[in-house]
């Protein structure tokens, strides 16, 4: 079958240095995946052409790229998937990183979030002669989260970095969870109590693009919100986060409905000024456009009905 | 340039165990690899790790003798006791790392059975344990603040004075080459499976530390000693583990036979891997194949369990063939997947040139002799990787600065980069390989013989005479891969080239060096390993003893 590919390249050793769309099309075994088309054009058509692949086998999590504007491995992806009638299909690099040549993009800020992270077993008390002993039920649970390989397509369409590039990111958080969750490890409070800081946990906008992509089945925002619910399990609520939370469930138990008024000051703190001052400049614009909400809010119609529905989940919960 | 203690080429399990024990031992160390950490090729190895834990009631003899068994009675018993022993501490100390090693239900490390041995001692994480590992030894490297050399890529090893001294290398990203000063360099630079094609390995299993070390006036040993896999998959070749038919799938020809029965009646599909895939390739010589393919037959096994023990088979089969395994049997044959040959060295990973040490795929210990058992290559990893360590810290320290500052190594390698680059458009590097590595296979396959092997060393002799035709289309520095490519390529000749004067030297069948016209094993005049050095005469062959401990050679029935 005939691959029909537009590529992104970028040459920096160009004189403009401007990235530009290249087209290729290259005979392949249908059952070929996206990556043999890659190779195909790199090995007999185009020998510049820079992308990183190594395994070819989904293991070695070099190959990731954007499809047709999403993050894949690309040689997990089959041209049959993406393209069934040989449509032209659209290759770019990863997003959030910026590119060093053509498909290749630098992971430096990534590793460093990795790093940010203490990504290393922290196990208190002497070492025992033997294994440490684990339920095998912990241990299955962690290889979801190791089966992580690193390839940075969660990195890449993240919503919440594009916006903040000092968010810690998808994949080092489900690193990060990987050693909260882990018996063995020592320090799940104090590593609790680092990820409940800025730019960690709190930082995910629950966007569930990472889950999406993630071709690891990794689901790195469940792993996020897993931290979100331990850290106020093991008592850290003194955050903007946690009392997102309360100020959301105590404005739907009282009116029915959110009050997003009270829901902005509540997450940043009565007490806190400064950001409070912060709030200012957006409250200015909403009310400028008619869009700020109600200082004081309407109730839902059946809100008795709606906290009872509320009091009762919370009991369950219990 | 830049100044190191020990530098370790490659950052696979073998060079990051090893850069970790350098670095805990207080060492300047430095890891310098083509590609991050964590994209090695030790990411591939699925099943698990081999070690008896003598606490719980195994025995390190017994997983020496299978390994002995194993490899045809060709590897070092020395060696092969020193890694049998030193398993257990080794395993449980990356436990102790964290790696998420399968628990039993009493919380302890749960085992699986492989291939040529009768107690399952395989410990694993799903079928993921090389990814694992690999991992878990990175998060240790970042632990001691390692510094790798990410992107690099060594084209030369600078020998002053018969000793290795440093390299020369590539920085990918910028396009430089660099002088990297080291008073000791550990070789870990992984396989060669890209010698052959079709292999299981990565693109990036390209023999570099063979060829490098080769060149350096290393031997390299028993290099004829080329795995073939039981179980890749049709077409992609794509690897499919051993835990497979550990945790009991059934390998079935076109008839719908259990044909083991007929080769290995004791072990069944836990034969040793080589005699698996010789009886895999007469099934399918004689005619009962299916598309040059047997089956592997998972059905029995149930969804549950092949998706809790054996997730990643379920997601290449599905992701490669559009196969699920609790429903279909997929169709596999045998694969090249691993060199047991290598750099020669002792047991604490001294190669034959003062100041380099070698360690894991690259190396030959030699603990895997004629055909290496399932599960023992992580286990020479980590065994291995540290002892090399060890020994070169202890070397390092009786060595006094960083010796020339001479560049001239440099200016030399340079130029020849710069050859290549100013090449007039010629061959293209990739239909060289592919050229090169069909007529490996074709002459060095699961049988060969001397017609053979002679087709596949001629056939390298014309290649090596196209390489000065090979040329490149980029002529930028910034990630230039085109190259690199042509770099790699120049090294795979070397390492075929060895390959071919190791078999054809070998006059009898061993283990995974198996000659139809001389099918018996020789011990009276074979019984020794297989050298070559490459000197500016050409290509030497010798011989050396094998080790025999305690364990005498007998006939190999499984």
């Amino acid at each position: 079958m005939q691959a029909n590919i537009k590529v992104r390249r970028f040459n920096p050793e160009t004189p403009s240095k401007e990235a530009h769309y290249q087209e290729f099309s290259v005979d392949v075994h249908e059952s070929s995946s996206v990556l043999d088309a890659l190779i195909k054009v790199r090995e007999e058509v185009d020998g510049t052409l820079a992308l990183r692949c190594s395994c070819r086998a989904s293991i070695c999590g070099s190959c990731s790229m954007r499809v047709n504007g999403q993050a894949t491995l690309v040689c997990k992806t089959r041209l049959e998937e993406v393209a069934p009638n040989g449509e032209q299909i659209t290759i770019d690099p990863m997003g959030n990183m910026p590119v060093i040549k053509d498909l290749v993009v630098d992971m430096k800020l990534h590793w460093d979030k990795v790093r940010a992270v203490d990504p290393y077993l922290r196990p208190g008390g002497p070492e025992p002669d033997g294994e440490y002993i684990a339920p095998n039920e912990a241990m299955e649970h962690l290889v979801g989260v190791m089966n992580c390989i690193m390839c940075g397509a969660c990195v890449s369409d993240c919503t919440a970095l594009e916006v903040d590039e000092n968010f810690t990111g998808p994949a080092a958080l489900a690193k990060a969870y990987r050693f909260v969750a882990d018996p063995r490890d020592d320090t799940t409070h104090e590593r609790l109590g680092k990820l409940n800081e800025y730019p960690h946990i709190w930082d995910c906008t629950r966007c569930y693009y990472c889950v999406e992509v993630c071709p690891k089945d990794v689901a790195p925002m469940d792993r996020i919100m897993k931290m979100r619910d331990m850290a106020i399990e093991d008592g850290y609520t003194n955050t903007p986060g946690y009392r997102h939370t309360e100020s959301f469930v105590s404005s739907v138990r009282k009116h029915g409905r959110l009050d997003e008024s009270r829901l902005a000051v509540d997450s940043v703190g009565w007490t806190n000024l400064p950001g409070l001052l912060d709030l200012a400049p957006v409250g200015l614009k909403a009310l400028r456009k008619g869009k700020l909400p109600p200082i004081i809010p309407h109730k839902a119609e059946d809100h008795k009905q709606i906290r009872k529905i509320v009091d009762k989940l919370e009991d369950e919960a219990k | 340039m830049y100044e190191h203690d020990l530098l370790i080429i490659g950052a696979g399990l073998a060079g990051l165990r090893a850069a970790v024990e350098g670095v805990r031992n207080g060492s300047n160390v430095a890891v310098i690899s083509k590609v991050h950490p964590v994209r090695s090729h030790s990411n591939a190895a699925q099943g698990g790790i081999n070690a008896a834990l003598t606490d719980r009631g195994d025995d390190w003899e017994d997983h020496a003798l299978a390994t002995i068994k194993g490899s045809d009675y060709l590897a070092d018993q020395d060696a092969v006791e020193i890694m049998a022993r030193e398993a257990g501490d080794a395993l449980i100390e990356l436990e102790h790392m964290g790696v998420i090693f399968s628990r039993d239900e009493t919380g302890h490390l749960g085992t699986r059975r492989f291939g040529g041995q009768k107690k399952a001692r395989t410990f694993f994480v799903g079928a993921i344990t090389g990814q694992a590992m690999l991992h878990v030894l990175y998060e240790q490297a970042l632990k001691y603040g390692l510094q790798v050399y990410e992107e690099w890529y060594v084209t030369s090893l600078i020998v002053e004075d018969g000793a290795v001294r440093g390299v020369t290398a590539l920085d990918i990203h910028s396009g430089e080459l660099h002088t990297i000063r080291a008073k000791a360099v550990i070789m870990a630079a992984g396989g060669a499976g890209r010698v052959f094609e079709p292999s299981t390995n990565a693109l990036i299993c390209t023999g570099d530390g063979l060829a490098l070390a080769w060149r350096a006036g290393a031997a390299l040993m028993d290099m004829e000693m080329i795995q073939y896999h039981p179980t890749t998959l049709a077409r992609t070749g794509i690897l499919l583990s051993e835990a497979a038919r550990g945790e009991g799938a059934y390998l079935i020809n076109s008839e719908g036979e259990r044909f083991m029965e007929r080769y290995a009646p004791e072990y069944l599909e836990l034969a040793s891997r080589d005699v698996v895939s010789r009886a895999e390739q007469t099934e399918i010589d004689e005619g009962r194949g299916i598309d040059g393919n047997v089956l592997l037959d998972l059905r029995h096994l149930g969804r549950k369990f092949i998706e809790d023990r054996l997730g990643y088979l379920q997601e290449v089969a599905t992701e490669f063939m559009g196969i699920d395994l609790a429903e279909q049997p997929v169709p596999i044959r045998p694969g090249m997947h691993y060199i047991m040959g290598g750099i020669k060295t002792d047991v604490n990973g001294l190669t034959s040139v003062p100041g380099l040490y070698a360690a894991g795929e690259c190396a030959n210990v030699s603990v895997h002799g004629a055909n290496r058992l399932g599960a023992n290559s992580l286990l020479d990893t980590v065994v291995f990787g540290r002892r090399s360590a060890q020994h070169a810290v202890e070397y390092v320290k009786s060595i006094n600065g960083n010796g020339s500052s001479s560049e001239e190594h440099l200016e030399t390698e340079k130029k020849r980069l710069q050859a290549i680059l100013d090449r007039e458009r010629g061959l293209k590097s990739a239909a060289v390989r592919q050229e090169m590595a069909e007529s490996m296979t074709a002459g060095i396959g699961v049988f060969r013989d001397q017609e053979s092997m002679e087709g596949a060393q001629a056939k390298i002799k014309e290649i090596r005479e196209q390489l000065p035709r090979v040329s490149v289309d980029d002529k930028g520095k910034v990630f230039n891969t085109d190259l690199m490519f042509a770099l790699e390529l120049d090294f795979m000749v070397d390492v075929a080239e060895s390959v071919c004067a190791g078999a054809l030297a070998r006059k009898e069948s061993r283990g995974a060096h198996f000659r139809t016209d001389l099918e018996d094993r020789d011990d009276e005049n074979w019984l020794k390993h297989t050298l070559v050095y490459k000197t500016d005469e050409g290509i030497r062959v010798d011989t050396s003893p094998v080790t025999i401990t305690k364990w005498e050679p007998v006939t190999r029935v499984y």
